[in-house]
């Protein structure tokens, strides 16, 4: 079937006239109609610009244009400036919220031609681990809908694992692109910070903030980062630095990797997960890499690290939201206070409230020296035991997550117990380190995930290794009941 | 550490955010949880460590010329606004 297809061999099969993009989309548009009711993950289709798209890109084609991405389908993380077409980030906030224009990850991949089916649910703000936050009510997990499928890219996770499209965007601040890949059974990259354009890209917390992929494979991740990174003027931390060649580089052969064995990442991890990272290790050492353990003693400081700088930064980017420019503003209201006041009382949702209120206190006087500084102190500890075991090592593994997909509705009261299931990702955030996510087993059916972390611009070797993995396996080509 | 009733109010007031009074109580102990729960930082030794605030060495702040590179767009941006008269925002009367 059309949606089995890697970007790949869709972009031959396009090339050749096989199909054309119109009726790649059709395909794509009719599994999102049929399959999406049960999922939630994508809350607004975009047909007719869909079929638009496409064909521009059928045209493009017989005019004997090709590329990588030249008429495939994907469905955008509703956090990105899309122009013309409503930007929620999963908010009441931006319920009315038309984008006057496009972020500048959407600008790139719209100019190589790909075809945007719609936008995809998140966690509100990207605030989130479960997809619960959203205003538009939670993603469920193809896997098992009485599950969550991660957060905050749960939309795009759950709409790449389906196959609603070819491939999703995403955005990671402290795990939100690997976390649910993970926990959906794909492929997630969120690449070092300032490599890929924040630009038109909702801020949450500004230092962590980067949008990446999540795509069927590390192979397909790779084509749709090449197009996706790169210099851009209109965000000041942008890195300005060429773009490797991911896709011609993943071949690099393992033998002589050092790959670090994170040991903190071990303690408390439940022991089928383990086992199934240590297999997935094996896999690395047949394949001629070469496993070494290493700790990272403040790393189990990273999840309150987190815990004061992003909402710290949160509360400062999510000022702009007055009711006066753009977005919800409530009724009648008495005054230009009362006006603010229960605008941002009513528009934002239960969990970015909580992080606006706790960045509001460790920025106060009297508490910044105390959370605010000291957290930023800490996050200079944890980054120098990532520089220092970059010394010793090429790439970090570990899980991904601590467990499986847990039930919607299980953490959601509780959010320090929510918090600490980005117990493993948040590192490589805090110290700006792109991070891979890829499947490497199951337990009770539910999909887990290998994490690969790197150096900073360690893109093609992360990518490369998670691709010689699924050479090796095949835990990335299984697909959900229901969605074949 | 634990935040009462009052503290958070401040808080919310700080930021702008109407609370309800059914709200308020949720806020009250997951704020303090939270508070309780970073306060694990302070376990820490810090004493010489310079504060972090991007995760890039050698980074700095860009500047660019100040000229103009895009047109005007202030009537498309308009359209996302709740109230607007002749160009103009419009807020509840602040002068009275």
């Amino acid at each position: 079937m059309l949606h089995d297809l890697s970007i790949g061999a869709l972009a031959d099969r396009l090339a050749a006239k096989e199909f054309s993009s119109v009726e790649l989309a059709r395909h794509f548009l009719a599994r999102i109609e049929r399959l999406n009711p049960a999922l939630n993950a994508v809350i607004t289709v975009t047909a007719q610009e869909a079929l638009a798209d496409a064909a521009r890109a059928d045209a493009r084609m017989a005019a004997g244009e090709r590329g990588p991405l030249l008429g495939i389908p994907l469905i955008h993380k509703d956090i990105f400036c899309t122009d013309g077409v409503r930007t929620s980030c999963g908010s009441r906030m931006l319920d009315n919220f038309i984008a006057p224009y496009d972020a500048t990850v959407v600008a790139k991949l719209k100019a190589a031609g790909v075809v945007m089916l719609g936008k995809a649910n998140m966690d509100e703000f990207a605030m989130g681990s479960s997809n619960e936050t959203s205003y538009y009510g939670p993603v469920r997990n193809p896997w098992d809908t009485t599950k969550v499928p991660g957060g905050s890219s749960g939309g795009s996770a759950a709409a790449s694992a389906a196959r609603l499209a070819a491939f999703t965007t995403g955005t990671d601040t402290g795990g939100s692109i690997r976390q649910p890949a993970a926990l959906t059974g794909i492929t997630g990259v969120k690449p070092t910070y300032g490599r890929v354009s924040r630009y038109g890209m909702v801020a949450f917390a500004s230092s962590l903030d980067q949008a990446g992929v999540l795509a069927q494979s590390a192979a397909d991740a790779a084509a749709v980062l090449k197009v996706m990174a790169g210099f851009d003027p209109k965000d000041s931390t942008s890195v300005d630095a060429p773009v490797p060649d991911y896709p011609a580089l993943l071949d690099a052969p393992l033998k002589g990797l050092k790959i670090g064995l994170l040991r903190e990442f071990f303690d408390g991890l439940e022991p089928r997960n383990a086992k199934l990272i240590r297999d997935a290790l094996a896999v690395f050492t047949a394949l001629g890499a070469e496993t070494v353990e290493v700790s990272l003693p403040h790393l189990p400081m990273s999840v309150p690290t987190y815990y004061v700088v992003a909402p710290a930064e949160c509360s400062s980017n999510l000022s702009r939201f007055d009711g006066v420019r753009y977005g919800y503003r409530c009724a009648s209201p008495k005054d230009l206070t009362d006006l603010y006041e229960r605008s941002r009382g009513e528009g934002f949702g239960a969990e970015v409230k909580r992080r606006i209120m706790t960045g509001t206190y460790v920025l106060s006087a009297g508490y910044f020296d105390a959370y605010y500084l000291k957290a930023q102190r800490v996050r200079r500890l944890i980054t120098d035991d990532f520089r220092a075991a970059f010394e010793k090592v090429d790439l970090l593994a570990g899980p991904t997550t601590p467990t499986p997909a847990f039930a919607i509705g299980a953490k959601i009261d509780d959010p320090v117990t929510m918090y600490l299931n980005d117990i493993y990702t948040i590192g490589a955030n805090l110290a700006g380190l792109p991070g891979v996510s890829a499947p490497c087993g199951f337990v009770d059916g539910l999909p887990v995930g290998l994490q690969l972390i790197g150096p900073h611009f360690a893109e093609a070797r992360l990518l490369g290794a998670a691709h010689q993995f699924q050479l090796a396996t095949d835990w990335h080509t299984q697909r959900p009941r229901g969605y074949e | 550490m634990s935040l009462t009733r009052q503290d958070v109010e401040k808080i919310a007031h700080l930021a702008r955010l109407s609370i309800t009074d059914r709200e308020m109580p949720v806020y009250v102990s997951s704020l303090s949880s939270i508070v309780e729960f970073v306060n694990e930082l302070s376990r820490v030794e810090t004493a010489d460590v310079e504060p972090m605030a991007h995760p890039l060495v050698g980074q700095h702040q860009r500047l660019r010329p100040d000229a103009v590179t895009d047109s005007d767009h202030h009537e498309k941006y308009q359209r996302n606004a709740p109230q607007v008269q002749a160009g103009l925002y419009l807020v509840p009367r602040v002068i009275e």
